[in-house]
């Protein structure tokens, strides 16, 4: 649906985009992560048709986005914060105003409204809503006339664990509807709970790629068992035939309160890739 | 056609929320019709206040409505959300325009009703051509400027012009004689006849070229700036 071979992009000298490739079959939900100014951004407009790239090819829906017409761009549903609302106008007249530009049946944008949660908020105006209202305002537009594929610049970023859980639902049962979605985001947990497949983005270019817990798997380096024990002690044992004999009999004991192993979680991994934090510089 | 429709539909739905660009188009009819069944001087001219207020209607609020619409869609990125729907520029330009123009016609049928009736449909066609002028010209300064900031700031001196000299001709000869090459003094010596009487060759030539000029203008800045 979306793939992208060896794709880059400079603003002046500044090579944002050093040369990346990916492809993303339809119904998935890719995530990329990266830094602020990694390029997740300019990697969406370019996707989008909003911006032109140097090399490489890039194409969507199987044709390079320039080359998109403006009704094939009508099956993208984009939400990012440089696209702007209607401040004077209500949620419901926001919604109607690209309703009628893709003919969508106006009783449509109360049914949006309501799956999104604004339906109390229908009336107010786009300029006395909270950010997280905004931010499903935003995505119920983007996703108001089923778009075949759909991106979200950091659709959670900044906002309250309820909201985002409610736009997790919404982004996943869009999935369920047969759109593929390509989202940004700073949030390793969101990344890992919602994407199919991810890319760590640093200085241009994919550092790692794949599903989420193969990549965890991957950096699992120390392959150990960690057990916390119910006299308050902690125990680590190697994930060998050696320990095996050991954790068999602390199982049978009952004395074991929890049990894991230590593969590392996605931000820990991603330290170790870049050797920066994530979020260190928000 | 269909997306010009939309893109006019969401201007009138507009139009009583945004106050300030309300005021413009409801101001100088409002005025004139006031000040017109209030004054009544002996020595007066006749209509005095309503072509008064007729040029400075066209020299400011299709050109502050204009520039402060499209600047303000720029500055607040709807614009985008608008041509990734499959808005072409010209569309969006042309349900803007549409837009400013008929609500104007709407407060120049308003003014009209002081006049004799004789004289309403040609006073309210002077005004539409008036309007055209002026509401591609606020296209320009909209797609020119990068905010509304900017925009005002373009506007404010451009009303002056237009719509002040013009008044202030008729006290003075010598400002009268350098105005005659703005479309505002043009129309504003149409309406002092009310005909095309005294409207000469080169009458109509400054006209003309008025208009030739603006719309030079407009196509320098879209092929310069586009719609970014
Ligand atoms: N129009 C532009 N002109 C020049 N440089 C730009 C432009 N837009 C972005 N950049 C640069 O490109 C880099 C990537 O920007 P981008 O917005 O894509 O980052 P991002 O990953 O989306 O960051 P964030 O997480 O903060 O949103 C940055 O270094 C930025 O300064
Ligand atoms: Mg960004």
């Amino acid at each position: 649906m979306i793939r992208c071979n060896g794709l880059k992009k400079r603003y002046g000298t500044h090579e944002v985009l050093k040369g990346i490739s990916f492809d993303i079959p339809a119904g998935h939900i890719f995530g990329l992560l990266g830094p602020s100014g990694a390029g997740k951004t300019t990697l969406i407009r370019i996707l989008t048709g909003q911006l032109s790239y140097e090399e490489g090819e890039v194409s969507v829906m199987g044709k390079r986005p320039e080359r998109l017409s403006g009704k094939e761009k009508k099956g993208f549903g984009i939400m990012m914060d440089s696209f702007g609302l209607y401040e004077r106008f209500s949620c419901e007249e926001n919604l109607a105003v690209f309703a009628d530009l893709y003919d969508v049946p106006r009783k449509r944008t109360g049914e949006i409204l309501k799956e999104v949660g604004l339906e109390e908020a229908a009336k107010r105006k786009a300029s006395d809503l909270s950010k997280g209202m905004r931010s499903r305002l935003q995505l119920a537009r983007a996703f108001m006339h089923t778009p075949e594929i759909i991106f979200l610049d950091e659709p959670t970023s900044g906002l309250d664990p309820q909201t985002m859980k409610a736009i997790h639902r919404i982004i996943l049962k869009k999935k369920e509807e047969g759109c593929t979605i390509f989202l940004t985001t700073h949030n390793m947990e969101e990344a890992a709970k919602l994407c199919d497949e991810i890319a760590l983005l640093n200085e241009g270019t994919f550092v790692e790629e794949g599903k989420p817990e193969e990549i965890c798997r991957r950096y699992d380096h120390h392959r150990r068992i960690k057990m916390h024990l119910s006299d308050g002690s902690d125990s680590e044992f190697d994930r060998d035939a050696d320990s095996a004999e050991q954790i068999y009999e602390l199982l049978m004991s009952g004395k074991v309160v929890t049990i894991h192993s230590t593969e590392p979680t996605l931000e820990t991994v991603f330290l170790e890739l870049t050797g920066r934090e994530l979020e260190e510089d928000r | 056609m269909h997306n010009i429709m939309v893109i006019i539909k969401k201007q009138i739905r507009d139009t009583f929320k945004n106050l300030t660009i309300l005021i413009q188009f409801v101001l100088f009819p409002l005025m004139s019709i006031i000040m017109e069944k209030m004054i009544k001087l002996d020595n007066m001219p006749e209509h005095f206040f309503t072509k008064l207020f007729a040029v400075m209607y066209i020299g400011m609020a299709p050109l502050m409505a204009a520039a402060s619409i499209i600047a303000e869609e720029k500055e607040k990125n709807t614009l985008r959300v608008l041509r990734m729907a499959d808005i072409k520029p010209w569309q969006y330009l042309a349900g803007t325009g549409i837009y400013v123009w008929t609500i104007c016609m709407v407060g120049a049928a308003v003014m009209s009703t002081e006049l004799d009736a004789s004289e309403r449909l040609f006073f309210t066609g002077v005004m539409g051509v008036g309007f055209l002028l002026s509401v591609v010209a606020g296209a320009c300064i909209g797609i020119f400027a990068k905010n509304q900031m900017k925009a005002t700031s373009l506007v404010m001196p451009c009303m002056m012009v237009l719509s002040f000299v013009p008044m202030f001709s008729q006290f003075n000869g010598k400002v009268k004689d350098a105005a005659v090459i703005l479309y505002t003094q043009q129309l504003r010596n149409i309406f002092d006849e009310m005909s095309l009487k005294a409207f000469s060759g080169t009458d109509a030539v400054i006209l003309g070229a008025n208009a030739l000029l603006c719309i030079l203008l407009f196509v320098l800045a879209f092929r310069k700036k586009g719609l970014e």
